[in-house]
């Protein structure tokens, strides 16, 4: 798809800076519409390339089925037959275990069947969990007591590690069914099936990687996936501190809280989300780029030829990094505090906005200055980072280049403009995308410095939780699930899939637009 | 003015000067910086030792110097147990999580097996979602369980540890740069893959080793996002983190304040001194692993 007529290379260095310039903006947003439309194709080849594999996959059970001997047959309904058939023990009885495992944990009383009824997947204005706890009258004690009923948050637990369970027996049938053709396949052509003893070998040589990923990958399942899946869950719920699935079972709502967003009104979660995105970016937009040009500005600086102590230069600056952030931050605020030392300086020598002096606070009591100083102190904790890394990358520029671009009558900005900058930045995009996303979700800074503060006095509250104008998205989260008694989960949910639609988006595009990821070897 | 310009750089005394000239400015940036940088920490170690009051006060120079407040914070609150059980979390999180770190670094630079790729980008998918929403549930199954409040530090290394390999990217870069023909000779040679990763990798791995415990190590000093959900109420388990932001609050400000400051010395001196006798390593670190990315 082109839209524009691409100039020859001759054509393109006739025109003038400004020229070249305006050409090459055209190119990027003409190239939009065209990435987009790439995009699109990618994930209908993706449907595509699904659809095909399932399709695959079912004609190779029938085929399986069709011309198995019997005991292929057979280990369709009893797992591992057919690998205790062909002589492997070892996995035969793994497979009929889980089987057994499975079909017993799903048909005892309160089995997986049990928790998946319970559970009311998805039936908007159901309840998670049937039985409501509550306080009946106990003739033993002649007064009312607390009979607990179901906890929604356990049941939808459970519920959830069914459905995983079942997804995992069908994982399993499907794979047990091909290795009993393999096994066949293998026997036929008259060749010995590996045993138990090949199979513990093999797991430390050509099967390595899965003893070495079954301990971090479990981990990750365990204690991130099945987590953020549970919370993606909590967001077509209704928990919150008044629904804490204990005392009060929580139900399902559908997509009412992702309507909230979109209520821009007073005390709408849409406003309040809008202003804090939008804070987010800009802060995360100025930490980014501050840190970086000061940092390497730095790093060039302490690398000047002719600049001694490097070493002490370096270690004074380190220090930021070495002294967790807790004690350096809470003193550092503290300090702008107007009982801290340097607030009341301010407030002495009247350096503060007026409206702040006239009631003697400081700068973390305004929006806007709160937010400037916020900038400027993640300066001081941030430079070092790009310093330490601005310092490895200088130290390959090949320094002919600046000695023979100086005998060209180089001056010192032309240097830096035309050698440094291209370079640094070619070699550090990613490490400009990786470090705007950290700072989007740059928790630690915020939170110990000004805990969110001052609160948006504007507006309000959103959907019961306030607002404070320094506020990130993930501190504002912070403050929804970890607050007070206006705990919402289910908001913090929505909200935290939007967290993520953001950073995943910026970083399909910018991975997109970065050379550094496209091109590693054109360079030079 | 370019002409002029150029005529002071040719004659070889011009250009002397101006690099001099040069190197003195930024010599007092530098030593401006020096002081910016500086000036908290020496703020925090004089007002430690401010015996007379107990808030932030006006000056910075104590009026006596005195040990109170440290000989306090043993005495009188539970700061020692706060900091044995974050130095535990550290040891703890430092060992499991390099083992994680580097198990799935070396996995995914010198193995090649069907969906690693996918492996690959489903992390970095999963490393977008905001991680501490997932305490949502880890807290509830954790409560349940009994490893909050006085337990918490067990909850917090199970938390710290279990998804660390999800941090594989720094070592991963490291293990790239080791040249492929190493593990080929050592195949040849009749090694398992178990006996190349533990006999020829390994040993070459000291940097990205020691950079993934240092790492590992400062990660619970300087936690509070994740240990504010496990640790609340005045239990046994807290950490430092949790304990002393406690201390700065609106209504114990004026009576912790001082406190804090002896604290955070004691505090700062391990960590900052392992930190700067490793400090080779963390930038060998940074500078080789992060921009690959």
């Amino acid at each position: 798809m082109m839209l524009m007529k691409r100039l020859t290379d001759l054509e393109y260095l006739k025109l003038n800076k400004f020229q070249a310039f305006l050409y090459k903006l055209k190119l990027f947003f003409c190239a939009i519409p065209a990435w987009f439309v790439s995009l699109g194709k990618g994930i209908v080849n993706f449907f595509v390339k699904c659809g095909l594999g399932i399709k695959n996959e079912f004609v190779d059970i029938i085929t399986t089925f069709t011309k198995g001997n019997w005991a292929v047959k057979l280990s369709f309904l009893i797992f591992g037959f057919g690998n205790i058939y062909y002589g492997q023990f070892l996995r035969g009885i793994l497979f009929l275990i889980f089987e057994v495992v499975f079909i017993g944990y799903m048909l005892v009383p309160s089995g997986g069947i049990y928790w998946i009824k319970k559970c009311n997947f998805f039936q908007t204005g159901q309840t998670v969990g049937t039985v409501q706890g509550g306080f009946q009258y106990d003739p033993i004690y002649d007064t009312d007591v607390w009979v607990s009923g179901d906890d929604s948050v356990k049941v939808l637990l459970y519920a959830l590690l069914s459905v995983i369970f079942i997804i995992a027996f069908i994982y399993t049938w499907r794979l047990q069914v091909k290795q009993c053709r393999i096994c066949m396949n293998i026997t036929a052509s008259g060749k010995k099936v590996k045993s138990g003893k090949d199979d513990m070998k093999s797991l430390l040589d050509d099967q390595f990687h899965k003893t070495l990923l079954s301990l971090p990958v479990t981990g990750i399942l365990v204690f991130t996936v099945l987590p953020i899946i549970y919370m993606v869950l909590i967001a077509f719920t209704s928990y919150d501190a008044k629904h804490d699935g204990y005392s009060n079972l929580f139900s399902w709502v559908g997509l009412e809280h992702f309507n909230e967003l979109f209520n821009f009104g007073k005390g709408g979660v849409g406003l309040a989300f809008g202003e804090i995105l939008s804070w987010t970016l800009m802060w995360s937009f100025f930490a980014t780029f501050t840190n970086y040009f000061l940092g390497m500005f730095v790093a060039i600086m302490i690398n000047k030829k002719g600049i001694k102590f490097k070493k002490l230069w370096r270690t004074v600056l380190v220090l930021t990094i070495a002294i967790p952030q807790f004690v350096s931050l809470l003193y550092v605020s503290k300090l702008f505090n107007s009982s801290g030392i340097i607030g009341r300086l301010l407030i002495e020598w009247e350096w503060l906005p007026e409206s702040l002096l006239a009631t003697k606070r400081s700068l973390w009591d305004d929006p806007v200055t709160a937010k400037i100083l916020l900038v400027i102190i993640n300066i001081w904790i941030g430079i070092p980072h790009m310093m330490l890394m601005a310092t490895g990358i200088l130290m390959n520029i090949p320094d002919d280049l600046y000695e023979s671009s100086k005998i060209d009558g180089a001056k010192v900005w032309q240097q830096y403009t035309k050698i440094t900058l291209p370079y640094m930045l070619f070699v550090t995009g990613p490490y400009l995308l990786t470090s705007f996303v950290n700072n989007l979700n740059n928790f630690n800074v915020i939170y110990l410095l000004t805990n969110g503060n001052p609160l948006n006095t504007e507006i309000g509250t959103a959907g019961g939780v306030s607002v404070g104008s320094t506020d990130l998205l993930i501190t504002w989260l912070h403050r929804m699930t970890l607050g007070s008694a206006d705990t919402q989960y289910y908001m913090a949910s929505v909200v935290g899939i939007m967290v993520f639609l953001v950073v995943a988006i910026l970083s399909l595009v910018v991975y997109n637009v970065i050379p550094s990821t496209k091109n590693e070897e054109d360079y030079k | 003015m370019n002409k002029t310009d150029n005529k002071i750089k040719k004659s070889g005394l011009g250009a002397k000067t101006s690099r001099r000239l040069g190197n003195a400015v930024v010599y007092i940036i530098l030593c401006i910086m020096t002081v910016v940088w500086l000036f908290p920490f020496f703020g925090i170690v004089l007002e430690s030792f401010k015996t007379e009051t107990k808030m932030q006060t006006a000056y910075l120079i104590p009026k006596e110097f005195g040990f109170d407040h440290y000989v306090k914070l043993f005495k009188e609150t539970d700061f020692l147990r706060w900091f044995i059980n974050t130095a535990i979390m550290g040891i703890a999180t430092a060992a499991f999580q390099t083992i994680f770190i580097l198990m799935m670094s070396y996995t995914l630079s010198r193995l090649r097996f069907k969906g690693r790729k996918l492996l690959m980008n489903f992390m970095l998918i999963l490393g977008m979602f905001p991680g501490f929403l997932t305490m949502i549930l880890i807290y509830k199954v954790f409560s349940d369980l009994g490893l909050t409040l006085n337990m918490a530090p067990l909850g917090l290394i199970i938390v710290y540890c279990a998804s660390s390999a999800m941090g594989y990217y720094i070592s991963k870069g490291f293990f790239d740069t080791i040249p492929k023909s190493l593990d080929e000779a050592a195949r040849v040679d009749g090694a398992t893959r178990f006996q190349v990763f533990y006999k020829v990798i390994m040993p070459l791995s000291k940097p990205i080793v020691i950079y993934t415990i240092l790492m590992g190590f400062m990660a619970p000093w300087g936690d509070f996002m994740l240990s504010s959900y496990l640790i609340h109420e005045n239990s046994q388990g807290m950490s430092v983190a949790v304990g002393m932001y406690e201390w700065l609050s609106k209504t114990n400000m004026n009576t912790h304040y001082t406190m804090f400051c002896a604290a955070g010395v004691i505090v700062a001196i391990p960590v900052t001194t392992i930190f700067l006798l490793l400090q080779r390593y963390y930038v060998e670190g940074v500078t080789g692993g992060a921009v690959k990315g």
